[in-house]
């Protein structure tokens, strides 16, 4: 970062000023040097392309880019503008293709992003054309680097991003593997505008100290909460993270963590559900985890929260909006009765989502109120100024962590 | 048009335009009271619904699911101050079906607009689409059986919170 940008305070990522949600100009650097970074984001699940021609178009940040499955039967990217005069190639959000044409002037390029046709290339009559040292070799899309983690693709732009295994690390590959074990089974998506700066919601994501406090219905309804026992796991460079609950056992006894909660509203009603198979949920993943967070920088999200399992995908859409898309899965080998399950405990999330519709809002007040305090800082000092895994959730290490990852990419 | 018709048309006019005012209106504790007992209701993204795809936003199976909804909308949710305003019109037959009741019911679908007013006075279109509902006659008085409130777009501003 080198434009009108005061160095980091000197606590580290204990401190983070208010300018990095909202000054355009960091926004601007963001996107080069992150998401054009070395850095792997999600692009597809490779279910969700299983026939070669079959399409999808997402972003590297605010960058278009199409996933297709190609007639080599892999799955390939490329930047989803024209070659010849910046076109969107594909302009649904999903389809099935023989070959990728620009509607502008017709160029056409296979499901690899090669450019195999240009409409009129030898002119009319002798006439016009491209020149004869034009070579279509030398104008295809262009292409990111592609690769596959749990049926999971990712891509990225940069030849500097390490192999993906490696830049996702074995403690959080484990966990993600954990929770995808099986063939997925797409049961439906959504999209939220959020009205904050990507990283809001990043950090709300990392952010294990506010679950039970900001979302109420957690605490209530005893889905989670902070006395129950659990921690957070950080990848060596902070940017991956996994937290997780322990949701059978509560370390200080169902009564003191009564009473450690009873300050919050809801917990004093003594509130009950009247149809309580919401939270009806099962054993699936071979151990006491009720609850996985897990995040691989800088944008990508897996959740389980007890049977409900999403994806999500935090695209950023200005320095002050964010577009947050969801997919929801369950297992092809699900039976009816796990998939009502799965489809019931979705109202956990989402949203309209039990546990999370206050974090669609929570970053737009964030927003809102540090204007004018762009020079201020906001404070991570909960369970201490590092960045390493930690057998608690009372702690905002991952955030730490995300900062850890962020700074160097931005030179701050 | 047989009189028993024009009555029952009336009657289900009147059944949409008083669930959008109790909605608007902030009666909530009112809103179940629409369904019948072992109700489903979604909303639903038009994408999700055409291609098969069976999540809802919010996906009940029961009236007191529903009761559930407005009990931690009221006690546990937070979310700032707002209101809404639905206009609900074209409601008619799905295709296929008819306006006649054969004692089990009948399948409707009706257009929505919901705009959103925030507490700041900030007016949006926050949600159009339409309804795909089953009716049932009980106790004298229609219910919804089934509610598919299918959104128009796949994209939600900021959150849902009070329903459809």
């Amino acid at each position: 970062m080198d434009r009108h940008v005061p160095a980091w305070p000197q606590e580290g990522n204990s401190r983070v000023p208010y300018r990095m949600f909202s000054d355009p100009d960091v926004y601007r650097a963001e996107l080069d040097r992150v998401f054009l970074g070395p850095t792997w984001q999600f692009l597809v699940l490779a279910d969700e392309l299983p026939a070669p021609g079959d399409y999808k178009t997402t972003f590297l940040g605010e960058t278009p880019v199409i996933v297709t499955r190609g007639a080599d039967g892999r799955v390939h990217a490329m930047v989803n503008r024209c070659a010849h005069r910046g076109n969107l190639v594909c302009l649904k959000h999903q389809g099935h293709a023989e070959a990728l044409t620009c509607v502008y002037h017709s160029w056409s390029y296979d499901l690899d992003g090669n450019l195999k046709s240009v409409a009129f290339r030898r002119g009319i009559g002798g006439k016009g054309g491209m020149p004869d040292s034009f070579r279509l070799e030398d104008h295809g899309l262009r292409k990111l680097r592609t690769d596959d983690f749990a049926g999971l693709v990712f891509g990225t732009l940069s030849p500097d991003a390490p192999p993906l295994a490696d830049y996702i690390g074995n403690l959080i590959g484990a966990r993600i593997g954990r929770v995808l074990h099986g063939k997925p089974k797409i049961l439906g998506t959504t999209s939220q505008i959020l009205h904050n700066n990507w990283k809001l919601y990043v950090e709300n994501v990392k952010d294990t100290y506010h679950a039970t406090l900001l979302h109420t219905f957690f605490t209530t309804f005893r889905v989670s909460r902070l006395t129950a026992g659990g921690g957070v796991l950080i990848a060596e460079g902070g940017g991956n993270h996994a937290s997780y609950t322990r949701g059978k056992h509560d370390t200080v006894g169902r009564e003191g963590s009564d009473k450690l909660y009873a300050d919050i509203q809801s917990m004093r009603d003594g509130l009950r559900l009247a149809d309580p198979r919401l939270l009806d949920s099962v054993e699936e993943f071979g151990d006491d985890v009720t609850v996985q967070i897990l995040s691989v920088f800088p944008n990508f999200v897996l959740q389980q929260i007890n049977n409900s399992i999403a994806l999500r995908l935090v695209l950023p859409k200005g320095p002050a909006e964010t577009e947050l898309q969801w997919i929801y899965l369950g297992f092809a080998d699900d039976d009816a009765a796990m998939t009502e399950r799965r489809l019931l405990q979705s109202n956990l999330v989402g949203p309209a989502g039990y546990v999370s519709m206050e974090d669609g809002a929570v970053g737009g007040f964030v927003q809102r109120a540090i204007v004018g305090s762009e020079n201020e800082c906001s404070i991570l000092e909960m369970g201490g100024h590092e960045h390493a895994s930690q057998e608690t959730r009372t702690t905002e290490a991952s955030i730490r962590g995300f900062w850890q990852a962020y700074r160097p990419l931005m030179g701050l | 048009m047989e009189l028993g018709e024009v009555v029952r048309r009336l009657e289900i006019e009147s059944l949409y335009a008083e669930y959008g005012h109790c909605l608007d209106a902030d009666r909530l504790e009112e809103w179940p009271d629409f369904f019948t007992e072992d109700c489903a209701y979604r909303v639903i993204s038009a994408e999700n619904f055409e291609a098969g795809l069976p999540l809802g936003i919010i996906y009940a199976t029961s009236r007191n699911m529903l009761v559930d909804r407005v009990m931690a909308l009221r006690r546990a949710n937070i979310y700032e101050p707002q209101r809404y305003r639905h206009l609900i019109a074209n409601i008619r037959p799905l295709n296929g079906t008819t306006w006649q009741d054969d004692g089990t019911g009948l399948d409707l679908s009706a257009n929505f607009i919901v705009v959103r007013i925030m507490q700041d006075g900030a007016a949006s279109l926050f949600a159009t689409g339409r309804y795909v509902d089953r009716i049932v006659r009980h106790d004298g008085a229609w219910k919804f059986a089934r509610k598919d409130a299918v959104l128009d777009s796949r994209q939600i501003d900021t959150l849902l919170a009070i329903p459809i």
